[in-house]
């Protein structure tokens, strides 16, 4: 290998590493996002040039076919639904996972029997991680499809932690075996076939609500078997690019449990669907108020200040289009409407801010919840479209309530609360909403999208007169 | 671990906003593994490890352009103001 073109391999790796540093930094704003998309592809680009270049590739036309085959499974990936997301971004990360555990696998075989200590041990967690997120994803990537063969509610049974436990135990006994003695060839297929196990143990008892924590976990560990893959190869891009991007995984997992007042193990042990059973015999009837949308209307075109709360229920009506129209017609009006944002609602980090853009409304609008819970008091109407949880007052009142302590949207605290909602059913958590029985609060029952349509008609209706 | 770091730094200030796309950028940036993938499908040093690496190949350069290219679409979305936008 000459000396030059090793040079200018490692150049690319430098600036590519840099440029992805880069992509990431310029994604902190709204204003400079899409510069840290170029400069990711861009990044991307020199990476895979500069391997290209490498000398020891003999088979560049079969590289090329596999990047192009590749390129094409991409392009349709790239262009799914927005409210398809969550799903989307599962699979991918089973892709990549998929990816790194084949690398890995192909690694041991070429390598073995003679692995050095540490080579093995890195080897080992790559596939560990790259297995287990693999069919993780999968499994996350069929629970948002909603796929009916596979119960959307956490499946769980007696002794379950023991067992994940004990499984998770045995893969990494068999990797310490490994890294004794690199020759054992069925143990290592065993070990890969016992982390494949893992991912489908591991979320199967993971409900809806806790998604958002999940996918961002998934996405830092299949993120960590690609750094745990640079270290086996020994490239620091590898590393770099895998810490990064395990450390963004991590850092929204935590983001995510705080949002929802659980620790890590909680959310990974703890399936919402045990808990739900307990603390709620008390089952009174208690009233609530419905309105019609021509109430609603009024109420909403009589307002000064109206808080939109949308969760997962918008979603799935895919409602986001009529809620703009919504949004524009009480702007036309002069109501200051805003968009109070959870992070948990939805089934993804940020899931409600993509689909809410993607209809177009501006971003200063969507206000983080922080901010919009001292806007709340000040506020006429709280309108909630398919959210429920996140809502829910029992959070901080009822210490008896599964999710007490969990920081909510304080809607109770605005003049009128209007919710939208198919039925009086609980949402996915199966925990009842005291909101609902509040005086100031007005059911509206319907599809989201139908109702927010009849309100949209009869204020425009309204203001043809 | 310097990495890891810096990667802590810098997502921290990522607003809650950009949560998906910063997902989906992450995801194509993982596809990086390709690298170890190409290496290793193209200096066929084995039949088996060569078809490994054809796949993983795929599967991440599947990635790579999906990942970007919806980053891309969902970045395009977030608008600010519209100009049309009455003042009200």
């Amino acid at each position: 290998m000459t000396l030059s073109a090793n040079f200018y391999i490692e150049i690319c790796y430098l600036i590519a590493t840099a440029l992805f540093v880069l992509s990431l930094m310029w994604l902190s704003a709204p204003t400079t996002a899409r510069r840290g998309v170029l400069a990711g592809e861009i990044g991307m680009i020199l990476a895979v040039g500069g391997t290209l270049l490498e000398k020891g590739i003999i088979d560049l036309h079969w590289v090329i076919v596999a990047l192009v085959i590749g390129s094409l499974i991409g392009i349709p990936l790239g262009l799914v639904q927005m409210t398809a997301v969550p799903q989307r971004t599962a699979v991918s990360h089973a892709f990549g996972a998929c990816c790194v555990t084949l690398v890995g696998t192909a690694e041991f075989f070429l390598r073995s029997p003679n692995v050095p200590k540490f080579t093995m041990s890195v080897l080992s967690l790559e596939v560990i991680l790259g297995g287990l997120t693999f069919t993780g994803s999968l499994i996350a990537a069929a629970k948002l499809q909603e796929l009916k063969f596979i119960p959307q509610r956490p499946v769980t049974y007696k002794g379950q932690n023991i067992v994940n436990l004990a499984i998770l135990a045995s893969t990494v006994i068999i990797a310490v075996i490994l890294v004794l003695d690199s020759s054992h060839h069925i143990l290592f297929l065993v070990m890969v076939a016992i982390s494949l196990v893992v991912g489908v143990m591991l979320i199967i008892p993971i409900g809806g609500a806790d998604m958002p924590t999940v996918i961002s976990l998934l996405n830092s560990y299949a993120a960590l078997s690609a750094a745990a893959m640079g270290f086996v190869l020994n490239s620091k891009l590898l590393i770099v690019a895998g810490a990064l991007d395990g450390s963004s995984g991590f850092i929204l997992s935590v983001i995510m449990c705080k949002a929802m007042n659980r620790s890590f193990t909680n959310v990974l042990f703890g399936a919402f669907g045990q808990v739900q059973t307990s603390g709620k015999a008390e089952k009174e009837e208690r009233t609530v108020r419905s309105a019609s949308p021509e109430e609603a209307a009024g109420i909403l075109g009589a307002a000064s200040s109206v808080v939109i709360v949308p969760g997962y229920g918008m979603a799935v009506a895919q409602a986001q289009h009529k809620v703009r129209e919504l949004y524009d017609i009480l702007s036309k009006k002069g109501v200051d409407v805003k968009f109070g944002i959870h992070p948990v609602a939805g089934r993804m980090p940020g899931h409600m801010n993509v689909l809410l853009a993607e209809a177009d409304i501006p971003y200063e609008r969507l206000v983080e919840m922080e901010d919009i819970n001292s806007d709340i008091p000040q506020t006429d109407v709280a309108l909630i479209i398919g959210a429920n949880d996140v809502t829910n007052p029992a959070a901080r009142t009822d210490t008896s309530s599964p999710i007490y302590g969990m920081p909510i949207l304080d809607v109770d605290k605005a003049r009128t609360v209007m919710v939208i909602k198919r039925s009086m059913n609980p949402g996915f958590a199966g925990i009842d909403n005291p909101l609902y029985y509040l005086d100031r609060t007005l059911m509206l029952f319907g599809d989201a999208k139908g109702f927010v349509n009849d309100i949209v008609r009869e204020l425009s209706g309204n203001s043809a007169h | 671990m310097l990495a890891a770091f810096l990667g802590f730094q810098v997502i921290r200030r990522v607003s809650p906003l950009l949560h998906t796309p910063l997902m989906s950028l992450t995801n194509a940036l993982d596809a990086i593994a390709v690298v170890g993938a190409i290496l290793l499908a193209g200096r066929h040093e084995s039949t088996l490890s060569f078809w490994l690496g054809m796949i993983a190949i795929v599967a991440a350069t599947s990635n790579i352009v999906g990942g970007f290219l919806i980053t891309d679409r969902m970045l395009k979305m977030f608008k600010s103001t519209r100009p049309q936008k009455p003042q009200s």
